[in-house]
């Protein structure tokens, strides 16, 4: 039974994650591999927002969650705007090179040591005992109902949404939608934004449950074969990915090696590139030559 | 008088002059000038210094080896540290477990190198671009934990230490032998990839790099010449990676992150895409950054408070120039090299448009 909730909370951490890539990838074709710091960012942000609010957490996320929307569309706006018409390498690497100099500054500005912005927000963060003697913490719980809650109002808005269809035309075909009057810029900044947003709400879940430290970006990366086995420009796949990832990680970790951790959802990758490269729900493209 | 009026320029009539590799006379005084400065070099250098061109060596000779894959043959990898890290575990392993010297060590790594190699372009037969840099990421990550398995289970939770290599039953140690062996090594590299290049096998390469399609129907490989680029660009990294486990003696797997892999494919970008030269120059400027922030922190007043924060001050650093460099300087290093030699190549008659009044 704890098996089936260390699943399911992964599962939900991962699918948090992954929908930021998916988000941005589909809709501007850029593999954003600096999310892993930009979910830490968020982290971060709340944990400069607790200060600031101590005693209101709520107004603390929310400020936190409203910055790290600015960050995004910040970040599209002054760094990957340039990059739209060059390689698909070169904009990959413009955003690894965003990622490490993310990751430098924010150990300049808050320190490399462990912080814990639960703490600051005085939050308790308890266990709560479920059927069957499993145990769960309350971060874990708030996580896995953001994801829901996530999934379900970005499925909506991409469904019914002015804006969410608007992006679904720029991600299908860029040309005949900003021929229909559609504004790329603002669409393709919207997703960085909304990708951000989801990643920090992850990343400030995770800091609350287990603390902020410089390995929180690997987390990041860990969730990225999630969004790949799914498909990485459909939502249901990076759900269904985060499933697939995260069984296999718990699983193998229980039974075979906790050291396995670190490897199992590169692992799951592989086979998947092998066999199916687009994933389970992703279109069949035929890609850029770089 | 005898000697021809010279226009400015240099005009090639054959094609066996394009393919010469010293085609000008100055080109000929330069290279000769280099060679005698590099020679020269270590006998004025401080041991620091020493160690600074040994470092730039060993990096030139990984970033040459993922230029042919990536700046010729058009592959992407971010997986070169994890081939670098195998190629140090091979001789970590051998030299440890069958205390196997180094002749029989380093040609061992480049075989499970070159191996692994085709093991990385496997994937590159059926994915292309993105999909292709994720999977040898993946590898890049099964590599190194493999490494890391090993350490641990044996008990070398901290690294491998490695003796250094014998010749003639003198230990290579010194900063002074050490130039020589990886200065020689990396002048050797680099004359491999030239020749590889403008051979048969550089042209399918760069005929691959352009247009698959199109190489296929010429009459080209396609998917032995993919593998063929893995497989040499793989062994050469190999070799770095070994080469650079006996120079520190001591390998572990820390020195193998995902940034290594960033580091070499940051060289060949700032260094510039498509070029030989601007391999070595953006390993030049890649290992040599680090340095020139930390001498540029110790003059701030303060210097102290600033010491334990050096490696976020560098991991910021080189995310910021690699923007710069992608932003405005696409063509790197290399690009700004030849702006500067064309200038003088065709001074003083250089060639104005007729009808740009602007420049």
């Amino acid at each position: 039974m704890q098996l089936a909730v260390n699943t399911l909370v992964l599962t939900a951490i991962y699918a948090l994650i992954a929908c930021g890539y998916v988000l941005v990838y589909r809709v501007s074709r850029v593999l954003n591999l600096a999310h892993g710091e930009l979910m830490m960012l968020g982290a971060y942000l709340l944990l400069m927002t607790a200060s600031q609010f101590s005693g209101h957490w709520a107004v603390a996320i929310a400020a936190a969650v409203g910055l790290s929307l600015l960050v995004g569309v910040l970040v599209y706006l002054f760094l990957m705007r340039k990059m739209t018409g060059e390689m698909v390498l070169a904009a990959v690497l413009t955003t690894v090179a965003l990622g490490t100099l993310l990751r430098g500054a924010m150990v300049l500005i808050w320190s490399a040591r462990q912080h814990y912005p639960a703490q600051r927000l005085e939050f308790t963060n308890f266990a709560i005992a479920l059927p069957g003697g499993a145990r769960m913490s309350l971060c874990a719980a708030l996580l896995v109902a953001t994801t829901v809650l996530v999934y379900g109002s970005l499925w909506a808005f991409l469904r019914f949404g002015r804006w969410g269809v608007r992006m679904r035309a720029a991600g299908q075909r860029p040309l005949l939608a900003a021929q229909r009057g559609i504004n790329l810029h603002a669409i393709y900044a919207l997703a960085w934004g909304l990708s951000t947003l989801t990643g920090a709400l992850a990343g400030m879940l995770l800091a609350m449950d287990q603390g902020l430290d410089q390995t929180m970006a690997t987390i990041g990366l860990k969730a990225f074969p999630a969004a790949l086995v799914g498909g990485l420009d459909s939502l249901l796949g990076a759900l269904a990915g985060a499933l697939i990832v995260a069984t296999a990680e718990v699983l193998l970790i229980h039974y075979v090696d906790p050291l396995l951790s670190e490897v199992v959802p590169f692992l799951v990758l592989i086979a998947m590139l092998a066999v199916w490269p687009w994933g389970l729900f992703g279109t069949r493209e035929e890609l850029d030559r770089v | 008088m005898s000697r021809r009026p010279r226009a400015s320029g240099h005009f090639r009539t054959a094609y066996a002059q394009d393919l010469r590799l010293i085609q000008t006379g100055t080109e000929r005084w330069a290279m000769a000038a280099c060679v005698v400065a590099l020679a020269g070099l270590p006998f004025l250098a401080s041991p620091f210094l020493l160690d600074l061109a040994n470092q730039v060596f060993l990096a030139a000779i990984g970033a040459l080896a993922l230029m042919l894959l990536t700046g010729y043959a058009g592959q992407i990898s971010l997986g070169h540290a994890g081939l670098m890290a195998a190629g140090a575990f091979t001789v970590g392993i051998l030299s440890r477990e069958l205390q196997a010297p180094f002749w029989m060590t380093l040609p061992a790594a480049a075989l499970v190198g070159s191996l692994l190699g085709a093991i990385f372009g496997l994937p590159s037969l059926r994915l292309r671009g993105l999909y292709l840099a994720v999977s040898t990421l993946a590898l890049h990550f099964l590599v190194v934990y493999l490494g890391g398995e090993y350490e641990s289970r044996r008990g070398y939770s901290t690294g491998i230490v490695i003796d250094p290599p014998a010749i003639g039953g003198h230990a290579v140690s010194g900063g002074l032998a050490w130039y020589f062996i990886l200065g020689l090594t990396a002048g050797g590299v680099l004359l491999l990839c030239l020749n590889l290049l403008r051979s048969g096998t550089g042209r399918a390469w760069a005929a691959i790099r352009a247009n698959e399609t199109v190489a296929e129907a010429l009459g080209i490989g396609v998917a032995g010449h993919k593998l063929l680029a893995f497989m040499v660009s793989s062994l050469l990294a190999a070799l770095a990676g070994a080469l650079f486990g006996y120079y520190r003696g001591f390998v572990s797997v820390e020195a193998f992150s995902l940034f290594l892999s960033i580091q070499y494919v940051a060289m060949i970008i700032i260094g510039g895409m498509g070029s030989l030269l601007g391999a070595v120059l953006g390993a030049l400027f890649v290992t040599l950054l680090p340095y020139g922030i930390e001498a540029a922190l110790r003059t701030l007043p303060g210097a102290e408070r600033y010491a334990g924060l050096l490696f976020a001050v560098n991991y910021a650093a080189f995310g910021l120039v690699m923007i710069l460099f992608l932003l405005l300087e696409p063509l790197g290093l290399v690009g700004i090299w030849r702006r500067v030699a064309t200038y003088f190549r065709l001074w003083p008659f250089k060639h104005r448009p007729l009808t740009g009044g602007q420049r």
